[in-house]
């Protein structure tokens, strides 16, 4: 493991590159069959509404992984993160359109942990609402 | 419907090994759109200090999930899987997944709960390589809806 960023240039408090992700029915459809998850919810809007749901959803998973990115992208080294969890609180929904749903994360470093540890707290958001709660990450820095 | 407490605890077999392969780690990393090379370069893998190219960190959510369907569908558990959606997920590392891994998953069942009408359940699952060392333990709550229940995603 060999995270480019230290720990002695971290105080509580740094923030982390933030970034935002789009995604589209097509992104939808790619995520669905590298995870094996089919779930119709994330690509068929006639089943979708049928379950009380506004319209087709990303998979909570994909929220997940971009997320995180926000993380591996700072470290370099994506091996840095040594603990990772979200509770997932509200959908991504993604309309039929050209423009889709955009995730948008922001980081900051909240403790400083021991052996060079520091834990990481994620703001993830879509259509202005916070989809993701207790996003947080364990991350291993140089 | 109230889920069996007796369940607490129980464990399931070992999944027979999942083979991790380069082309699925650059599938699962261009479908999230993860241009880090450390996912697809071997070199560049090697460079970080990993003997081939690694997964990202979700990656295994889709062997861990896979090998929690034995607990999901124990109809002796009599969970209601057409309204499971997931509530929380947690993973610790000890590594990162790698190509070239052969990884079981031993699944154990945390907790079962209902709370304001929905089941919950928490089920655990450690995953091992073909040595038999510790690789990742990924934690999911899952959640099978009361009827007015609005929180979670699936």
């Amino acid at each position: 493991m060999t995270a480019k960023i230290a720990y002695g240039d971290v105080e509580v408090g740094t923030e982390l590159p933030a970034q935002d992700f789009p995604v589209t029915r097509a992104t939808l459809v790619q995520y669905a069959g590298a995870s094996g998850d089919f779930n119709p919810i994330h690509w068929n809007e006639k089943f979708a509404k049928e379950v009380g749901l506004p319209d087709v959803i990303a998979h909570g998973m994909f929220t997940m992984a971009e997320a995180i990115r926000v993380v591996t992208d700072w470290t370099g080294d994506p091996a840095a993160v040594v603990e990772y969890g979200v509770r997932f609180t509200k959908p991504v929904v993604v309309p039929n359109d050209d423009q889709g749903a955009t995730i948008e994360v922001s980081g900051k470093v909240a403790a400083k942990l021991d052996d060079n540890k520091v834990r990481v707290d994620l703001l993830v958001k879509s259509a202005g609402q916070k989809v993701l709660g207790m996003s947080r990450a364990v991350v291993q820095l140089a | 419907m109230a889920l069996d407490q007796s369940f607490v605890g129980r464990s399931y077999p070992p999944t027979d090994p999942y083979e991790v392969g380069r082309e699925k780690i650059r599938e699962f990393a261009e479908a999230v759109g993860d241009t880090n090379p450390a996912y697809t370069d071997p070199e560049a893998a090697k460079a970080l200090g990993h003997p081939d190219v690694i997964a990202p960190p979700t990656f295994v959510f889709s062997i861990t999930f896979k090998a929690a369907g034995q607990v999901i569908q124990d109809p002796q558990l009599g969970l209601d899987y057409s309204r499971v959606v997931h509530g929380d997920q947690k993973f610790a590392y000890t590594r990162p997944v790698r190509a070239g891994d052969r990884l079981t998953v031993t699944s154990t069942i945390e907790a079962v709960k209902t709370m304001a009408g929905n089941d919950i359940l928490d089920v655990r699952g450690e995953v091992h390589d073909e040595a038999g060392e510790h690789v990742v333990t990924a934690w999911t709550k899952l959640v099978a809806r009361g009827l007015d229940a609005e929180e979670g995603q699936a």
